[in-house]
């Protein structure tokens, strides 16, 4: 069960956990932590701005493809990286394929646990494209910005 | 026309390389074709019923002559000889062999193409007004949005595994030659009376087996702030578009469940969005504003005594000429259209000599510009009036002269039972027998402006529910049969035809057709269409045609 983590886009191995895992039905019913480092799992069918104070607590987001066709936790994503402003780790699980991870981190996941899915085979993929179209969740320079006359990106 | 610029480029070469090793895992059996099938879903490749087909995306539906002479190359080389445009301004092969995919696409790179999202639950090819550049009455030249949408659409990372695909289309003008209302996402350029260029925003078009006509979601949106808006009707979709059932999936049935409600999160997600972030820099509108410069045309006349005098010598190309040809803005100049419909011929098929013909007359008297139409045929959109006799005699003899442009003949027919395999029923060899019905150019011209469209089964890739008939192919006890509806249109009048009843074998259908049709021609109203008496006389009349008085 592997686990990376992305930082510069770089992926490295990393399996430790950033602290223990509280689900958000757990949460509901009461479950507090006490003390240490806490990750929020939360499913892909909740609405995460309704959830904005919650996850302000936690060190980490898990964030679940229920298969990798289901869409719906990168909105989860640039919500939380980019209204919510959340700093913590927001790491996908579930159906991680390679060739979904760089859509994964442009929406904003700096983590991906992905199974025994292929390590240089994510490598690879994250390091597929070096120019994007689109502002997301990430901090890639869109090609937009960049072909501005004063663009220190070009 | 938009040129790439190295971006563009280094995206679509990157896009091949990428694809190059998907092919490969999957040849090497590293890749299942369970695994395999997104992968190449995601670059327009299918597996057919005989074969693989290749969608290979023309953006916008516009196309340079440099371009369409490597689409002929492609289909001389890879395929059998010719290629197949679509309803949606691409072109399909559908014959390529895995292992030449990557070439392909390298190929297609290499004059400024690609198969991008022409497939797969995402933003796919963005369609617009065949006539853009061209038309009269238009506020701006859509392509330019078009292309900001292509761009922004373009392996969008938040909207790439949607509930099911997503088409937009964009238009400038009241005419609708886009059949925006029909689309996920439609969108009109108007200008409003402070004088202000802006959207039109429908949503939830559709045809499918729950056809739709698209709700207005806003009246007016400021033209600049397109992307941030775009972005969240696409983020309330993703996040409540059903994922339980396909056939609910579409965006058409979120807005249909509350229209009203579906605006409210539209509208409540973008106040919340960072437009300014998300909106494309003025800069970068004007930019792709240059690519779409009218070309250099010259001061001419309105009137071409050249012209007047071929028509009038000339009786076939004057027939051509009234049904084929369109006003142009600019004096002096007309817009030509093509029709891929010669009788008898599956519409939209194209050999790689034609194409190479097209390409060579668009050189010579089009400003190298040539036009994909959702009607499944192509377009010259700059020819001077002084010219047109030349590119009829040029069509003509690459068998491309056909007269019968919004004719009966000129049917839109999805691929069928003949490559599809979810086909009930042949589609093709219909529209084949009904065009020979209506071959005749006199006959033809009495009926006037019909459009005829025909789908295998009731996915609706044929468009019937828009069509002034709709056919729709049905299994019946293993027995392929056609059910007629009436009335549906596609453009700025929009509607969905209405089931007439029982459905036709295949050997009752084209008979029932020209009931229909003499029905209509001994009622109707000095110039009126089909649809008009239809919509006229109501829906009786026209069944007792088709059944005659006892059956209903
Ligand atoms: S309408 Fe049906 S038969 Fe025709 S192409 Fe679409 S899916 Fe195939």
């Amino acid at each position: 069960m592997a686990r990376l983590r992305i930082k510069d886009g770089r992926a490295a191995v990393d399996d430790r956990a950033k602290g223990q895992e509280i689900t958000l039905d757990a949460w509901r019913d009461g479950v507090r932590p006490e003390a240490g480092r806490f990750e929020l799992s939360i499913p892909n069918t909740e609405d995460v701005e309704a959830l904005a104070a919650v996850v302000s607590r936690f060190d980490a987001v898990i964030l679940d493809f229920p298969t990798f066709q289901d869409g719906r936790a990168y909105s989860q994503a640039r919500t939380l990286r980019e209204r919510l402003a959340f700093k913590g780790e927001i790491r996908a699980r579930g159906d991680v394929l390679c060739d979904q991870a760089l859509f994964m981190i442009r929406c904003g996941f700096d983590a991906l646990d992905i199974g025994d899915g292929d390590i240089e085979g994510f490598r690879r993929a994250l390091n597929a494209y070096s120019a994007v179209y689109q502002p997301a969740g990430d901090d890639m320079t869109p090609i937009r910005m960049r072909r501005l006359p004063n663009s220190v990106a070009a | 026309m938009y040129r790439y610029d190295e971006f563009d480029d280094t995206f679509v070469r990157e896009r091949v390389a990428e694809f190059r090793g998907q092919v490969a895992r999957r040849l090497s059996g590293d890749l299942t074709e369970e695994q395999f099938k997104p992968l190449r879903l995601m670059n327009g490749l299918y597996l057919q019923l005989h074969a693989y087909m290749l969608r290979v995306a023309i953006p916008y539906g516009t196309l340079s002559a440099r371009q369409l002479r490597q689409l002929a190359m492609i289909a001389r080389k890879y395929d059998k000889g010719y290629g197949h445009f679509t309803t949606r301004q691409n072109i399909q092969y559908n014959w390529p062999a895995l292992i030449d995919v990557p070439d392909i696409l390298s190929d297609l790179a290499d004059v400024e193409m690609h198969a991008i999202q022409t497939s797969g639950n995402c933003i796919r090819n963005v369609t617009s007004d065949p006539y853009a550049g061209a038309a009269t009455g238009e506020v701006d030249d859509p392509r330019v949005w078009s292309e900001v949408i292509r761009q922004w659409s373009s392996l969008h990372p938040e909207f790439s595994f949607l509930p099911r695909k997503f088409k937009i289309a964009v238009t400038a003008s009241d005419e609708d030659r886009a059949a925006i209302k029909v689309h996920d996402i439609g969108l009109r350029l108007y200008r409003n009376e402070e004088g202000d260029r802006g959207f039109e925003v429908l949503v939830g078009g559709g045809l499918g087996r729950t056809p739709f006509i698209a709700e207005t979601i806003r009246a007016f949106l400021p033209e600049r702030r397109l992307l941030s808006y775009l972005e969240a009707i696409m983020r309330v979709y993703n996040r409540h578009g059903r994922r339980d059932n396909k056939y609910k999936a579409r965006v058409k049935i979120l807005v249909s469940v509350d229209p009203d409600d579906f605006r409210r999160q539209v509208e409540k997600e973008w106040e919340k969005s960072d437009k300014d972030r998300l909106d494309a820099p003025l800069e970068e509108l004007l930019r792709i504003r240059r690519h779409f410069a009218p070309p250099n045309f010259e001061m001419l006349t309105q009137d071409s005594a050249a012209l007047n005098d071929a028509r009038r010598d000339n009786e076939e190309f004057n027939r051509w000429i009234s049904v084929n040809s369109r006003a142009h803005r600019q004096p002096g100049y007309a817009i030509v259209n093509i029709s891929l419909k010669p009788i008898g011929k599956p519409p939209g098929d194209i050999s790689a000599d034609q194409m190479d013909a097209v390409a060579d007359i668009a050189g010579r008297f089009s400003f190298d510009e040539i036009r994909a139409t959702h009607e499944q045929n192509l377009c010259l959109p700059h020819v001077k009036k002084d010219d047109l006799f030349a590119v009829w005699r040029a069509l003509d003899g690459a068998g491309l002269a056909t007269a019968n442009i919004g004719l009966a003949s000129d049917i839109i027919a999805c691929p069928g039972l003949d490559y599809c395999d979810l086909a009930n029923a042949r589609s093709i060899p219909i529209a084949e027998r009904i065009a020979e019905r209506f071959a005749d150019p006199r006959k033809a011209a009495d009926v006037g402006e019909l459009k005829i469209k025909i789908s295998g089964c009731i996915n609706a890739c044929g468009h019937h529910h828009v069509g002034h008939i709709g056919i729709l192919g049905v299994d019946k006890k293993g027995e392929e049969f056609y059910q007629i509806t009436l009335g549906g249109s596609g453009a700025e009048d929009a509607s969905i035809g209405a089931i007439t009843g029982r459905g036709f074998s295949s050997s009752e259908v084209v008979d029932a057709v020209d009931r229909l049709v003499d029905f209509y021609k001994d009622s109707r109203k000095p110039g009126e269409r089909f649809l008009d008496a239809y919509r006229r006389l109501g829906a009786e009349p026209f069944k007792e045609a088709l059944y005659g008085e006892t059956s209903h």
